[in-house]
């Protein structure tokens, strides 16, 4: 069916995909979080008539500024790269994904690009109000755009409310409803914006406690932490809750993702946590050479189990399981997903080739069969495996999806620590005290960044090697351009990001060493 | 209500929003036209800033516009989407990264330590405004003259060419087009200064280029058309879907579609009114008059391409593999679900509108360049 194509060219179109993701993920959370931020600020302005309020909400809106022009420039590339780089993938699920990307730009984007000239520039020009309604509809607008586009990510964790058609060989949308409420999309969406909110409580928290260092601005520092500090608590619990979402959502919809996060080799009941852990570089696993044992690990016995399934003794596949297939838990072997794949590509193939030569008896036959709900369950279900020729190549990269994770659940107990003691100091007035707490709280600002971008590598790697899990890997999603091409623009994407993003991050420094203007 | 609606209505309908989304960005890319006039308008720093704040409080429409147009795309015709995009691959990375240029510069431009200097921001400026309007005006051109594609059995495109999309700039009639757009764009650009800048000194210069950018406008303008309404076309049978050649496909079209030619023809004036508007009466108003003038013929040109049984996106490589709107849309349910999120579109027209009247309630002068706390 789909012509797998030149891995280097998929790989250096993978590459440059995620080039521009990683850049776009530097500078959209900031923009999720200080939005409301900024909203709850003015709109004590707006109650109190207090000028330091206004003052807060001004100088937090220019470092928003300067922020929020890139996370545009990026995320215009990302929505044209999907059919610049990956057009098969484009036409396979336009009809379930573009109408998302759709919705975004005429619910969230208008609204965002709208108020956002009216909150800069109408401060003299429109009532306090409006102004005020404007800033908390930029908020909205911005985390509405999130909304569309994680529907459109989650979709492709986890394909619902959809059916194969196969004259037109692609996905179509049979309930949107399903696409919009999966629970996939429904935790994705949560667990991103939060993770943006608390990036934005740790980003203002950093900046406020160099205000308190440098004993500048020292009202508006600390009235900044303490809007900051309640905004990322609120955050870090919401975070929590639907982390915990997601963990059960993935050992539902991709159990070899969550095998990888906990370096799972093989499954059992009950099975512990991994608090953290190193891979070892020479033991490897007894049944696949390819899986790397533990060297070191620290386990909480049988809390994966209870966080994957409610329930502590369930049990939980490993790599090795999902691979060799185990019937007694009724898992399906690789091989035996591959031969269902290559059946449902043989039925759809022969299909074509009848309409081609006419044979309308032959086409009506093979129609029935593509789309009867049994050989969609049990054959077309695979259709990804098809493609797949090694069953090795299902094993998603261990390490960087085992480390991202524990680092990233790391990171965010210690924003959550940050959090609680910014607010404890600062509501106990004392805060311009703990000098340690203030430099560790500035150091912390590259940290978030980080984890949020680990969270990005865990869900993008550990899902590999599927554009669509179980329908569409990556080798048949890609566009059939040459490779010296998409070298050439990945270097320019990354000459022109790079540099961009020095330039944001020279004019912020500049910006907040500035200070606020009266 | 829509619940009722045939398919292949939703198919027209959906070409209708694409077509109106297309040309509400040729109109907002009077914000390109501008930042090619940066330095032709502005002789002075303080003159310079007061044409870059007037363009900046708008460059997130027209960005906004295409991001949206792309989506929709995306969303109603994905096979449209997936062979041009993944076939034409340099126009549209070389549109793109004039549109990563111009997103940064306005924000970045005056900041300190902004590591590249604001001249060259400005630069950038200038970049987006130059291949925006042509490289957009020429990959729109390829509607009517087609491009080197064809598509297998699965919808997979190959593209024909090693130019990836670039020869599209060695058709004559494409290019046309992309100068009547950026030409087009200039003018729309030199109105709005008029309308919203209260500088004695850009006025008159404004006043000056209208004349050197509305001649040459007409002269590819009217090239493109006669061009058009005389060269054959793709049309397809819409009970087979089988693709042929007609001779003056797009000048019938015109004729068998009389309100799309009272729009087209309502649109020319509309330009031309508000152009002469500006130069022989008093100047501030041209733009509404030109704007919308512009929003009519462009719109009529993108229903001349996919109306009337027409394939919007021929294939000069392989005439069956032509994209029209029965064959590249999305599934019946798609577009009926999009359909009522359409319904939201009068209500985000009335905010734009709104918010644009609530900024623009006063002319941008020196003095408010001065006293702003948020200028770009």
């Amino acid at each position: 069916m789909f012509e797998s194509i030149d891995l280097s060219l998929v790989n250096w179109s993978r590459a440059q995909f995620a080039l521009t993701a990683m850049y776009h993920w530097l500078f959209v959370p900031l923009t999720l979080g200080t939005t409301f931020i900024i909203a709850f600020m003015e709109t004590i302005y707006v109650k109190t008539g207090n000028p330091e309020w206004k003052k807060m909400t001004k100088f937090w809106m220019t470092l928003f500024g300067i922020n929020f022009a890139i996370g545009v420039a990026t995320g215009l590339i990302l929505e044209f790269e999907f059919g610049t780089n990956w057009s098969n993938y484009s036409w396979f699920v336009g009809d379930i994904f573009g109408a998302p990307l759709a919705i975004e730009g005429i619910m969230a984007f208008f609204m965002e690009s709208t108020f956002i000239a009216v909150m800069f520039f109408g401060w003299n020009k429109v009532s306090p109000k409006f102004h005020l309604w404007s800033t908390w509809l930029v908020a909205i607008g911005s985390n509405l755009s999130a909304l569309w586009i994680l529907v459109a990510n989650g979709w492709m964790q986890f394909p619902t409310g959809t059916h194969f058609n196969p004259d037109t060989a692609r996905n179509e949308m049979t309930s949107f409803w399903e696409v919009l409420f999966s629970p996939v999309a429904m935790n994705k969406f949560l667990h991103t914006i939060t993770s943006g909110f608390v990036l934005s409580s740790i980003f203002v928290i950093g900046v406020s406690a160099w205000f308190l260092l440098r004993k500048r601005e020292t009202l508006l520092a600390k009235k900044s932490i303490l809007v900051a500090a309640i905004f990322g608590i609120v955050s870090s619990v919401a975070l929590m809750l639907t982390g915990d979402g997601s963990a059960k959502q993935v050992a539902k919809a991709q159990p070899m993702k969550l095998a990888a996060m906990e370096g799972l080799n093989h499954g059992k009941e009950g099975t512990g946590l991994i608090l953290w852990g190193f891979l070892s570089s020479d033991k490897v696993d007894p049944d696949n050479e390819k899986l790397r044992e533990f060297s070191m690990k620290i386990e909480v016995p049988k809390v994966l189990s209870f966080m994957a399934f409610s329930d502590w003794n369930a049990f939980v596949p490993g790599i090795n399981d999902l691979l060799s297939g185990n019937k007694e838990r009724g898992i399906l072997s690789a091989q035996e997903k591959i031969d269902r794949g290559k059946i449902a590509i043989e039925k759809l193939t022969a299909y074509k080739e009848a309409k081609k030569a006419g044979n309308d008896s032959l086409t009506a036959e093979l129609k029935d069969v593509l789309t009867r709900t049994d050989f969609q369950e049990q054959y077309f279900k695979y259709l990804g495996y098809g493609h797949i020729k090694d069953s090795n190549f299902l094993i998603p990269n261990v390490a960087v999806t085992f480390y991202s994770f524990h680092l990233m659940v790391m990171l965010g107990f210690l924003f959550m620590l940050i959090f609680i003691l910014a607010l404890w100091w600062v509501l106990k007035g004392s805060l311009e005290k703990q000098k340690w707490f203030l430099w560790v709280s500035l150091l912390t600002i590259p940290l978030a960044y980080l984890a949020t971008e680990l969270g990005w590598m865990v869900a993008e790697f550990g899902r590999q090697p599927w554009v669509i899990q179980d329908l569409m890997p990556t080798t048949t999603a890609v566009s059939k351009i040459s490779t010296s091409s998409v070298q050439v623009t990945f270097c320019l994407f990354a000459v022109i990001f790079t540099t961009l993003l020095i330039a944001e991050v020279g004019i912020m420094v500049k910006q907040i060493k500035i200070g606020p203007k009266e | 209500m829509i619940a009722a609606i045939t398919y292949p209505f939703l198919q027209e309908y959906w070409w209708l929003i694409i077509s109106l989304l297309g040309a509400l960005l040729v109109f907002l890319m009077f914000v390109q036209g501008g930042q090619s006039l940066i330095y032709t308008i502005g002789k002075t720093e303080t003159e310079r800033t007061m044409l870059v704040n007037t363009l900046g409080r708008k460059w997130e429409f027209t960005f906004t516009t295409l991001v949206t147009f792309g989506g929709a795309f995306f969303a109603s015709f994905p096979l449209f989407y997936a062979t041009s995009f993944g076939g034409a691959y340099w126009v549209w990375i070389a549109i793109l990264f004039s549109f990563i240029l111009q997103a940064v510069s306005y924000e970045y431009r005056t900041k300190p330590a902004n590591l590249l200097g604001s001249k060259t921001y400005e630069i950038f400026l200038i970049i987006n405004g130059l291949m925006g309007t042509i490289l957009i005006g020429t990959a729109v051109g390829t509607f009517f003259n087609g491009a080197q594609f064809s598509l297998n059995e699965y919808n997979q495109v190959t593209w024909q060419t090693s130019w990836r999309g670039l020869e599209a700039v060695l058709n004559l009639h494409n290019v046309a087009l992309g100068l009547s757009v950026f030409f087009l764009a200039r003018v729309l650009a030199l109105l709005y200064f008029l309308n919203s800048i209260d500088d004695e000194a850009i006025v008159a210069r404004s006043k000056k280029q209208i004349w050197y950018n509305a001649l040459p406008f007409l002269v590819f303008f009217l090239y493109f058309i006669g061009r058009l309404l005389t060269m054959k076309g793709y049309s397809y049978n819409p009970d087979s879907m089988v693709v042929s050649v007609e001779k003056f496909k797009y000048f019938h079209n015109l004729i068998e579609m009389p309100a799309v030619l009272v729009l087209f023809l309502a649109g020319v004036v509309l330009v031309l009114w508000g152009i002469c508007s500006d130069l022989f009466r008093k100047a501030g108003r041209g733009i509404w008059f030109s704007g919308l003038g512009t929003v009519m013929a462009v719109f009529s040109l993108f229903l001349l391409a996919g109306y009337n049984n027409t394939c919007y996106y021929p294939s000069a490589f392989e005439m069956q593999s032509s994209l029209n709107i029965r064959n590249s849309s999305s599934s019946e349910f798609t577009l009926r679900v999009m359909s009522y999120v359409s319904l939201l579109i009068p209500f985000v027209v009335a905010y734009i509108w709104y918010a644009w009247k609530s900024i623009n309630n006063k002319k941008i002068d020196q003095s408010e360049m001065e006293n702003e706390s948020h200028t770009y």
